[in-house]
């Protein structure tokens, strides 16, 4: 493949002094720095995510531990869960849509460049206003360094009563402001997908991954929302003394579960659907067969998307709701798993019968196959409202919706990391530290999350700081933790396998893995502008069209 | 083999997208839409559910007058965007500078019921529920209202300056939807409030 880069003959072009470099990085709307922006801010705070997670499992290592006390035990829970879904999560999916969207839609950039560069500082800021709440948390009052409520914040623990000092505000203002940085993002995913393709690229052409990432665009908007307008009424009630979830005045604490469960479980499609975006573009790629099912992926996703929406009230089967209400949350539930069930068997299908590569990349897409069937059924366990009463604050619930985010979401999203990783820097990741990270984490993993679901059938409730020891917990306990010191070191391997291969990996080449989409025809990394001139196609894998021209794809459609 | 940019045979068909700017303000409206819906469902669940007054039977009149003014604002920033688009400068001034005043009477109109409410009535934010889920809902509209204003009277300087044309008619249309939202909201809000509310 001939490079697509434009060079000017005679033309030098001087290292800049890195004062330069930085500046460029930080004033950059380029979609592609901001795209980076967004994963290693997202990095950075998995790792400190990482540590608050390390902090309960040491202090849950054993009964009666006194690692750390009850009140830091409670800021740990909270703080890891809100970095790791609004700060770790919605950052590295964005800056993948970012980076990515452009690229295989073949546009110059994103529909707003400003308005991106404001969505990423926006949510950067919101993180920032999060941990400064561990410096400036206490506030007039000197009470409390960090919020402490849980990451969902029942009312009233929200209450200046519950919550004094500034720490909550803090809470508050970092999802308010990451919310509208989010947003921004969304519409700029949408106008991008719906007004920048090139030429020749209808919707029914379009990259699986650009359709997820539309419907995600979408959700982010009608999810985001209920959450934004929840947090101004909690501002008000904070500030101005309102009473919306103030039950001494008559206002509901069942409201603001409402209000919070309409964006908390939206939510986890938000993260899902960009995690099967990815399994959408690596499988078939190391399968060597095009998506199977293309117009069902499309369909399924969007039907996720709608059906979603009227699932959230099954967090709260034990709140006391009438048994109408939770008749339909059931049902609406159990449906949810028809569109997820169709997608797993569209990839298993695209794997049937190709010749698999099994690279990094792809084993983490395979892991993410079997981990998310497995989320999807304990899921289903817990549509089932008296299963629900039983296990519902349990350990149970925990390691669920870990098999989710973790074995799923971000099994995802290391598989994209293994296949983009090449495009974004022009370097190969080592696929021996692949191995090493994808085995061990996979096996930490199964340690923590598989084992977790047994305390939680025994009874174990979340968000305890200690238990009491014979109660048949203790064992569980110290394996759940063990695998959580293995995940780290996982990680660890990542992370070195990053910063080691961006300086001594392989090169890339524009198309490492003989792949079918257009960001594999730019050199990596790609140039400023992207496309040196506006690319035309003709069917869904526009790259197979170009390499084989004797059997194109377009004669097909 | 050369780059990705071979042009295929079959493929010049003229390709047409939609304009950004206006699918983008689809969007925010999309959103926004679902902010004023939660706190509309919050207004309507805490009718009736406050433990003291003042009630909104008690205190609330129907602005009709203000009402009708942002209303008909829909009408003549649409009148006045297609004068644009047609190249009629003094129309579209002159249209413009009137949704302006109308958009302007409106917000005096909450103005003073506001005042009238705080001063007469003694109902503030953090009197009961009522208060709290009315000036919420109301503020918010009158907050969007606001920034509506500010955007509509940024394009009239910079049509006092002679530099809104045909060229910009795209941009003033999409500036248009969002006012056209505004209306919208409204006439949500006056139902529920003045009407279902009370």
């Amino acid at each position: 493949m001939s490079s697509n880069v434009i060079t000017i003959p005679g033309v030098q072009i001087e290292a800049r002094p890195w004062v330069d470099e930085l500046h460029q990085w930080l004033t950059t709307v380029d979609h592609k720095r901001l795209g980076i922006l967004y994963i290693l801010s997202a990095l950075l705070f998995l790792v400190i995510g990482g540590v608050e997670a390390i902090i309960i499992r040491i202090q849950l290592i054993h009964s009666h531990n006194n690692f750390v006390s009850p009140q830091v035990f409670n800021r740990m829970f909270t703080m890891h869960g809100t970095t790791m879904i609004f700060f770790v999560a919605m950052p590295f999916l964005f800056g993948f849509a970012n980076y990515l969207v452009p690229l295989m839609i073949g546009a110059r950039d994103m529909a707003f460049p400003r308005l991106n560069a404001l969505s990423f500082w926006l949510s950067f800021l919101g993180a920032l206003l999060l941990y400064f709440s561990f410096l400036g948390g206490g506030g007039l009052y000197g009470a409390g360094n960090a919020p402490d409520a849980g990451w969902w914040a029942y009312a009233p623990l929200g209450a200046r009563a519950f919550s004094p000092g500034h720490s909550f505000d803090y809470w508050t203002l970092a999802l308010l402001v990451s919310g509208f940085g989010s947003m921004g993002t969304a519409i700029n995913i949408i106008a991008t997908v719906l007004c920048l393709r090139c030429p020749g690229m209808t919707l029914s052409r379009m990259p699986l991954f650009a359709w997820l990432n539309l419907v995600m665009a979408g959700m982010v908007l009608l999810v985001i929302s209920p959450l934004t307008a929840a947090q101004i009424m909690l501002l008000v009630d904070r500030y101005l003394g309102g009473h919306f979830f103030d039950t001494q005045a008559g206002g509901s604490a069942v409201l603001w579960m409402h209000f919070f469960w309409i964006f908390g479980h939206p939510e986890v499609y938000v993260l899902v659907i960009p995690a099967f975006a990815f399994a959408s573009e690596i499988i078939p790629v190391f399968s060597r067969k095009p998506i199977f099912g293309y117009p069902v992926m499309v369909a399924a996703t969007v039907s996720i998307g709608f059906v979603s929406m009227s699932v959230w009230a099954h967090h709260m089967f034990t709140v006391g709701m009438n048994s109408y209400a939770n008749s339909f949350f059931a049902i609406t539930t159990m449906a949810v798993g028809v569109p997820t069930g169709i997608k797993i068997f569209n990839w298993i299908g695209t794997m049937w019968g190709g010749r698999i590569q099994f690279k990094t990349a792809m084993l983490f897409c395979i892991a993410f196959l079997f981990q998310f069937l497995l989320a999807g059924l304990t899921g289903i366990m817990q549509a089932a409202v008296p299963f629900d009463w039983q296990l519902s604050l349990s350990y149970f619930v925990v390691a669920h919706f870990h098999y989710v985010i973790v074995g799923g979401i971000l099994f995802a999203m290391f598989g994209a990391f293994y296949y983009w990783y090449p495009k974004m820097t022009g370097r190969m990741l080592s696929e021996r530290l692949g191995k090493w990270h994808f085995w061990l984490f996979l096996i930490g993993f199964h340690m923590t999350f598989t084992v977790m679901h047994i305390p939680g059938l025994l009874g174990m409730p979340r968000r305890i700081y200690t238990y009491e020891p014979g109660r048949g917990w203790d064992t569980l306990n110290l394996i759940v933790s063990i695998g959580a010191f293995i995940q780290a070191i996982a990680i660890l391997v990542f992370v070195a396998n990053l910063i080691i291969s961006y300086f001594k990996g392989a090169p890339a080449g524009n198309d490492p893995w003989d792949a079918w989409t257009l960001e594999w025809s730019v050199s990596s990394p790609p140039p400023a502008y992207n496309f040196a001139t506006v690319p035309t196609v003709a069917s869904r894998r526009p790259l197979w069209d170009q390499k084989h021209p004797e059997d194109p794809d377009s004669r097909y459609e | 083999m050369s780059a990705a940019t071979v042009s295929f045979p079959n493929t010049a068909a003229p390709w047409q997208l939609p304009s950004r700017g206006k699918v983008a303000m689809a969007s925010l409206i999309f959103a926004e839409a679902a902010i004023f819906t939660i706190f509309v469902v919050a207004y309507l669940f805490y009718i009736g559910k406050s433990l003291t007054g003042p009630t909104p039977r008690e205190v609330l009149e129907v602005p009709i007058f203000f009402t009708v003014c942002l209303l008909s604002s829909s009408l003549t920033i649409h009148i006045a965007s297609k004068c644009l688009q047609r190249g009629k400068q003094g129309g579209f001034m002159a249209l413009w500078l009137l949704t302006i005043v109308l958009g302007g009477l409106f917000l005096y109109g909450t103005g003073m019921e506001w005042h009238r409410l705080i001063y007469e009535h003694g109902l503030t934010i953090s009197t009961n529920l009522f208060g709290t889920t009315y000036y919420s809902l109301v503020g918010l509209h009158a907050f969007h209202v606001t920034v509506g204003l500010v955007m509509l009277l940024t394009v009239a300087v910079f049509g006092i300056a002679g530099r809104v044309g045909v060229s910009q008619s795209g941009r003033v249309e999409v500036l248009s939807m969002y006012w056209h939202f505004v209306d919208a909201v409204w006439v949500v809000v006056f139902t529920v409030v003045y009407i279902l509310g009370r």
